[in-house]
């Protein structure tokens, strides 16, 4: 899935596109994992870990995440993968869902 | 009583040992994940040509009604029915057969690991080994009857003190705690595994 470019851009506002933020246009849907009573700490680190290829420190700091503001967004990239993340975060037990990145 | 899972050091297995009282409850449970999953099934049983039905490979586009199973399959988009629906469509049924293999596959390992069908034998244990990719199949299975058990029982976080407040003979207290039981496995089987 892309985006359209718009037909007339203005040129101040081209001049204020940084690298990240062309990133950002590019790859703008989020996967976010919610907070649930059931699911084990260990558990949910070692899912972010073993699905995402995350080391112990980033799963663990995405895991508090969830756990302190009830959602963190683990990963972010097109539709296609981000349906795919949540699908796999579905066979294991966790609630995800996929939106537009903000 | 079982003490959970351990890593054996040479072959890198998960390995536990279960009375037969503990390894006959996980097979019960297992067994009615699987009735669950296969009950209210992913395509809606309507009469119809039966040629008609084999070729419509189409799953379901709304939640399921069944609260378990709602935790089980959520919602992919939340305010977007008709994207929530689509990715349902193509995703539910894959996940609930994925599921139900899971289940299965934990009441395979037990019986290959002696567990008779009927037991009579007070005294006898079972011990399973479990290679890193079946450890994995049992890990998303407690997961699934752990969130089945827990919103049947709607549990919610921090409300442990209510729950031990229940007396013994209360079955929501018994059904609670095998919640917990199935939880101390699954802290194990990680920790055994990682």
């Amino acid at each position: 899935m892309t985006t359209a470019s718009p037909e007339k851009v203005d040129p101040g506002v081209q001049q204020d596109l940084t690298p990240d933020a062309i990133m950002l246009t590019d790859t703008p849907w989020v996967t976010v994992v919610w907070n649930d009573p059931v699911n084990l700490m260990s558990y949910v680190t070692f899912v972010f870990q073993k699905h995402f290829g995350y080391g112990k420190k980033k799963a663990e700091k995405l895991m508090m995440e969830v756990h302190e503001d009830g959602r963190s967004v683990v990963s972010s990239g097109t539709r296609e993968e981000m349906e795919r993340d949540v699908q796999a975060m579905h066979e294991y037990g966790l609630w995800a869902t996929l939106s537009k990145a903000d | 009583m079982t003490s959970g899972f351990v890593r054996h050091r040479r072959s890198k297995r998960a390995i536990a040992t279960f009375s037969v009282f503990e390894a006959d409850l996980l097979r019960s449970l297992a067994a009615q994940l699987v009735e669950l999953l296969h009950n209210e099934s992913a395509v809606a049983a309507t009469e119809r040509d039966p040629l008609e039905a084999l070729l419509d490979f189409s799953g379901p586009t709304t939640e399921p009604e069944d609260p378990v199973l709602r935790r089980l399959f959520p919602n992919a988009y939340r305010g977007d029915d008709e994207a929530a629906g689509e990715f349902r469509r193509f995703t539910e049924g894959t996940l609930r057969d994925g599921k139900a293999r899971a289940a299965a596959s934990v009441i395979d390992v037990l019986e290959e690991a002696g567990l008779p069908s009927e037991p009579t034998e007070e005294d006898l244990t079972i011990d399973v080994e479990l290679d890193p990719e079946i450890a994995l199949v049992w890990m998303r299975s407690f997961t699934d009857l752990r969130l089945a058990l827990g919103t049947r029982l709607e549990v919610h976080e921090g409300d442990e003190d209510y729950w031990h407040s229940l007396p013994d003979d209360d079955p929501r207290a018994q059904a609670h705690h095998i919640y917990e039981w199935l939880g101390f496995l699954q802290e194990t089987l990680v920790h055994a595994v990682r």
